[in-house]
Parts: structure tokens; C-alpha cells; sequence
């Protein structure tokens, strides 16, 4: 079973902090890591290989620091890594970045897709499901569990609000997994000297048949107008109670909007 | 996809065999609303696949839509992201809307990508707020990122249909005093439709629902009370309303996902929001802000919650709500 994983770097979202003065994000010295939903996706691809064998490949587009992502993740194991990297995809929204991904991908026969079900700074969950339609192959999205892998034949639990489907689904195929699917292993220090200086491939716009009108902010269908904080409303006053004091405020409160009691 | 002629905002029903889901009807309301505010107010069009009744035009139309487009196919009951994505996407290329709205359910997260990338246009996942950009049609989009850290507002100036997911509870599902019923008619597609995903099983889950999204009054456990859960139960039985939770003890495993409010869990609009040792990242506020009122208790006198808290007090909810629990009970 051929595995391509698609992964992303990010930036640790409960460290971000923000500018007061001008809403922008200050992203120095903010740590990054893998996106949590993608390091399940790898666990997934190595439980996977482990069963039925084959090869893993993670893909991610990103800057040049995304190299030590797929350092971290050839020491858990994965078998190549590519980074797509160029000046040229900068700003791509998830329609663009979907088409550089998929024009990667399409350079090799993958049975399966596996992809994180978001990501923690955009969180649209939009990529994979986008890169299985420019790939022209079925997805199926919040995947909680692989069943099994039967001539070609994948067998998944999807969760939805408020009932678990089993589905069938013939590859190649992608899928979008949930946090449960996976618990990602620990390294070990053997794997991290042993693995983790093993070659990157790395990829440009040149290397892809893409063009330039379809990537990078150009590319991009939709477009950021602004960005802010919320402004949090108001400030309330805020009272400091002793618990039975408190609890009359409360409920003294409560029956003035209404009486819910 | 570019072109100009086409006029209408779509507005994607989500429905099991015929059972709508609530967060379609929030949005032809939410449609309609938009639409009555462009200078050349235009049609709000509820997609409807699968098997059609009189029933279901009356109820589309009660919440604001205008007329409905139907593909009635009985392969077409049963969501399957395949066969939606194709059917979907060639009434796209035959009726050119504006814009096209779906609820930003599992299923709708899983559909609206593919069909944004079939016929490529620009999709804004989870709007909170949509409003238009001067009186042309394009929508300006309001979404969280970063984990609600950020908001950007988010435009598709030049493809078509401008489209955005939006999760249940974020707008409200209102009836239209109508005097008549929409108008209907019927997209013929003939072909063959194919889907390579067969569904196996389907099992309910928990049988005991809590319907927190529909709640009049929350009472909602943060990590401050994780070894007092029956309190905050018995508080909340007392009051009528429901139990809800943040990520953290969901997270933690001692409250099940059903129970989340937040970003990544349910949004939800009661009448009254009390949360009990919640220090309110916004990726929890972002799914509670929008109550009627808010009740915060903290211990910590600086926690976030505070600032979205119509009253807000410092002190121990465990004691706190164990008086609260004395004083219903007297």
C-alpha cells in the first residue's frame, strides 16, 4: 500500500500572540510544530505500512524551515519526504495550495491520500477534500478509524454529528482523519540520529505543471480583505463574592432577566 | 468559473431522507436576509436533491426561500459527496448564482471543498458574519483562524459563486410571514450517476442526545470544576438547561464531544450561558458569545471569559455552585 500523507507546518497556535496596537500576528519566536490532525495522519500511514506494507511519502508546501517537519517525521518513520517550496506559491489560498499539492502528487501512483482533518491556524479543512477532486479520486472526510484494506478496498468509520458510518471505499482514495484514527508513537533517539538527516526531496513551481495565473495570492480565488481581533466586548465588573453571596448575586440575577428558575 | 449573468444566492438543503437540517433552514433565513439588503433584491434558491414534496416546499419557503431548484432523484436521498459534488456543480454551471451557502456540518465540510474545486471558485470556510460589499453582490466574510485568535474577513471578487460554509447556530432560523408558496422547478439531469463509496452500516449515535445547540440555558464545566461534574448537573437540572463543556475536559475524556462548545465543538445561543471555571480562549468564546446573557465564575480575576460576561464573579465555582445547589433546593 503506497501512502502519500499531506502535512503542514504550524505555527503553535496556543503561543500566538497578537499585536494590541495592530492586530497582526507576532510570529517571531513563535515555536512551530506538525499539525496535530496531520501527525495523526502519519501514525495512520505507519500503522498501515505496518499492516500491509508499502511505501510512506509525506508532502508539505511551506518555507524552507518546513525541512525540519519532515526531519521529525522521517525519524518517526515515514520513507521519503517532499517539500514544495517557492516564492511563487506564497499566499496561495486552499484552492491554490490543493492544485500545487495535487500536481505533486500526480507525479506518482498513490493508493491511498491521507490528510489531517485541519489545520490549527486555518482550520477550514478544506485541502484534502479539494486535492482528491483535482486528483479525480473519492474522498471521504472525518475519518475516525480504518477498518481494513482489502483488494484495494478500504474500509473506514466516519463520524458524523450524530451517527458512525462504515463506508467502503475502492482506491486510490484520500481521507481526512479525526485525532481518534491514530495516536502518534514516541520517537526514539535511535530513529532521530539514525534517520533524521536522510535526503529531502524538494520541489518548485518549475517542477510542476502548474501556472502561474492559478497560484500564489494571483491564483486564489477568494481573497483577505482585513484581518483584526475581535474586540472583546465591553468589560463587565466583575465581582468578588464569598460562594453563598455569590450564589444569591446569581440567582438574583437570573430571575431579574427572566426567571429561568 | 467566471461569468456575470448569473444573479440568485443558492442555499444548499441538508437533509436525511427528507429530515432537514436545522442549520439549512438558519441559512435561507440568514439568505434572505442578505438579500432584501441588495439595492435589486434577488431570489434566494434552496437546492433540493433527492425526493420532493409539498410538505418540504411550504417549510423552505416559511424560512425564506424564494424558489427552489430540484433534482429529484431517488439515487439522491442518501447524501453521498460523488454524486452531490456532480449534480451540484452542473446546476452551478446551468443557473450561475451568486453566491452558494452549506452548512458547515460533516457533510457540508466534506462537500462544499470538492465542489469549490470542480468548479473553481473561492470557498470561506465557517463564516460568522456575512455582509455585502457595498450594494454589489460580493460578500465579505467574516471567519475565525488561529483558533478564533484571529479573524479575517474574506472576499471572492471575480469567481462565481462566491461560497462559504457556515456551522449550525451561528444565525437563526426565522419564519417569513409569506403570502405565497416559492416557486419550483425541476433540474433535469439524466445521466447516470456513479459512486465508487457504498455505505456499509450506519449506527446512531448515543441514544440519550443532549441537545445542547438547542438549549434555553446552559450551564457549561471548565477545567475549575472537572472533580465536581454532578454539582454542575444538579445546578443545571434545577434550572432546567442542559450541561455543556469546554474542549479541555473533553479533551481530557471526562465529557463527551457532544457536550463541546467552542470552535471545534457546537455553537450555541441560549437565553442564559453560565460557565463554571472556564477562562474563555476565544476558541470557547467563540462558540458561546452569542447568548442572550452570560454568567462567568473564575477564580482568576484576569480570565477572558470576563470580558464576554454580562456578570462576572471571582471566586470558587465548586463552592460557589454547591450554594447555588443549597439555595435552589431551599
Amino acid at each position: 500500500m503506497n501512502i502519500a500523507v499531506l502535512v503542514k507546518q504550524v505555527p503553535d497556535t496556543t503561543e500566538i500572540k497578537i499585536d494590541k496596537e495592530t492586530g497582526a500576528l507576532i510570529r517571531k519566536g513563535i515555536p512551530t510544530i506538525t499539525n496535530p490532525d496531520d501527525l495523526t495522519g502519519v501514525e495512520l500511514a505507519l500503522q498501515l505500512k505496518e499492516t500491509y506494507g508499502g511505501n510512506i511519502h509525506a508532502f508539505t508546501m511551506g518555507p524552507s524551515s518546513a525541512k525540519n517537519m519532515l526531519r521529525e517525521l522521517y525519524a518517526r518513520g515515514i520513507d521519503e519526504a517532499t517539500l514544495l517550496s517557492d516564492k511563487a506559491f506564497a499566499g496561495s489560498d486552499t484552492w491554490a495550495t490543493s492544485h500545487i499539492l495535487a500536481s505533486a502528487l500526480k507525479k506518482h501512483a498513490f493508493d491511498l491520500v491521507i490528510a489531517g482533518r485541519q489545520a490549527i491556524d486555518g482550520d477550514t479543512a478544506q485541502v484534502g477534500p479539494q486535492v482528491a477532486e483535482f486528483l479525480k479520486i473519492p474522498h471521504v472526510s472525518y475519518v475516525d478509524r480504518v477498518i481494513d484494506y482489502n483488494d484495494g478496498m478500504l474500509k473506514v468509520k466516519k463520524n458524523e454529528e450524530h451517527r458512525m458510518l462504515t463506508l467502503n471505499l475502492p482506491t486510490p482514495a484520500l481521507i481526512t482523519v479525526l485525532d481518534e484514527a491514530a495516536k502518534p508513537r514516541y520517537m526514539n533517539m535511535f530513529d532521530i540520529f539514525r534517520r533524521s538527516h536522510l535526503p529531502l526531496n524538494q520541489l518548485t513551481c518549475d517542477d510542476l505543471d502548474v501556472s502561474l495565473a492559478d497560484i500564489g495570492i494571483k491564483g486564489s480565488p477568494t481573497k483577505v480583505k482585513k484581518t483584526f481581533n475581535k474586540s472583546a466586548t465591553q468589560k463587565q465588573p466583575k465581582q468578588t463574592l464569598n460562594p453563598e453571596q455569590a450564589a444569591r448575586t446569581i440567582l438574583d440575577f437570573i430571575e431579574a432577566k427572566g426567571g429561568q428558575s | 468559473m467566471k461569468y456575470t449573468d448569473g444573479n440568485n444566492c443558492f442555499v444548499y438543503i441538508d437533509h436525511d431522507e427528507g429530515t432537514i437540517n436545522q442549520v439549512s433552514l438558519e441559512l435561507l433565513t440568514e439568505a434572505k436576509h442578505l438579500m432584501k439588503r441588495l439595492k435589486a433584491p434577488e431570489k434566494v434558491v434552496a437546492i433540493w436533491l433527492g425526493t420532493f414534496t409539498d410538505d418540504i416546499l411550504k417549510m423552505l419557503g416559511d424560512y425564506g426561500a424564494d424558489h427552489i431548484i430540484t433534482c429529484e432523484r431517488e439515487d439522491l436521498n442518501q447524501y453521498d459527496v460523488m454524486k452531490h459534488t456532480t449534480v451540484i456543480s452542473e446546476m452551478i454551471d446551468a443557473y450561475h448564482p451568486q453566491s452558494m451557502l452549506i452548512g458547515g456540518t460533516v457533510k457540508g465540510r466534506e462537500l462544499a471543498p470538492r465542489i469549490s474545486a470542480r468548479v473553481h471558485t473561492g470557498l470561506t470556510a465557517d463564516a460568522t458574519q456575512i455582509d455585502l460589499d457595498g450594494e454589489t453582490h460580493h460578500l465579505a466574510i467574516t471567519r475565525p483562524a488561529f483558533g478564533g485568535n484571529l479573524y479575517a474577513t474574506i472576499i471572492t471578487p471575480d469567481h462565481f459563486p462566491q461560497m462559504a460554509t457556515i456551522r449550525p447556530g451561528v444565525f437563526e432560523a426565522k419564519t417569513f410571514g409569506h403570502t405565497s408558496l416559492p416557486t419550483q422547478e425541476t433540474f433535469q439531469y439524466d445521466k447516470a450517476l456513479h459512486s465508487p463509496i457504498e455505505v456499509m452500516a450506519i449506527e446512531e449515535k448515543d441514544t440519550k442526545r443532549t441537545n445542547i445547540a438547542d438549549a434555553k440555558l446552559i450551564v457549561s464545566a471548565g477545567r475549575g470544576v472537572k472533580n465536581c461534574l454532578n454539582l454542575v448537573s444538579d445546578v443545571a437540572a434545577h434550572l432546567n438547561g442542559e450541561v455543556a463543556s469546554s474542549r479541555a475536559l473533553v479533551d481530557g475524556g471526562i465529557m463527551s464531544k457532544n457536550h463541546q462548545v467552542g470552535q471545534t465543538g457546537h455553537t450555541v445561543r441560549p437565553s442564559l450561558y453560565i460557565a463554571c471555571g472556564i477562562s474563555g480562549a476565544v476558541q470557547h468564546t467563540a462558540g458561546m458569545d452569542k447568548s442572550d446573557t452570560i454568567i462567568a465564575i473564575n477564580t482568576d480575576e484576569n480570565a477572558p471569559i470576563f470580558d464576554v460576561a454580562d456578570l462576572g464573579i471571582v471566586g470558587d465555582a465548586q463552592a460557589i455552585l454547591k450554594q447555588l445547589q443549597k439555595q435552589l433546593d431551599a
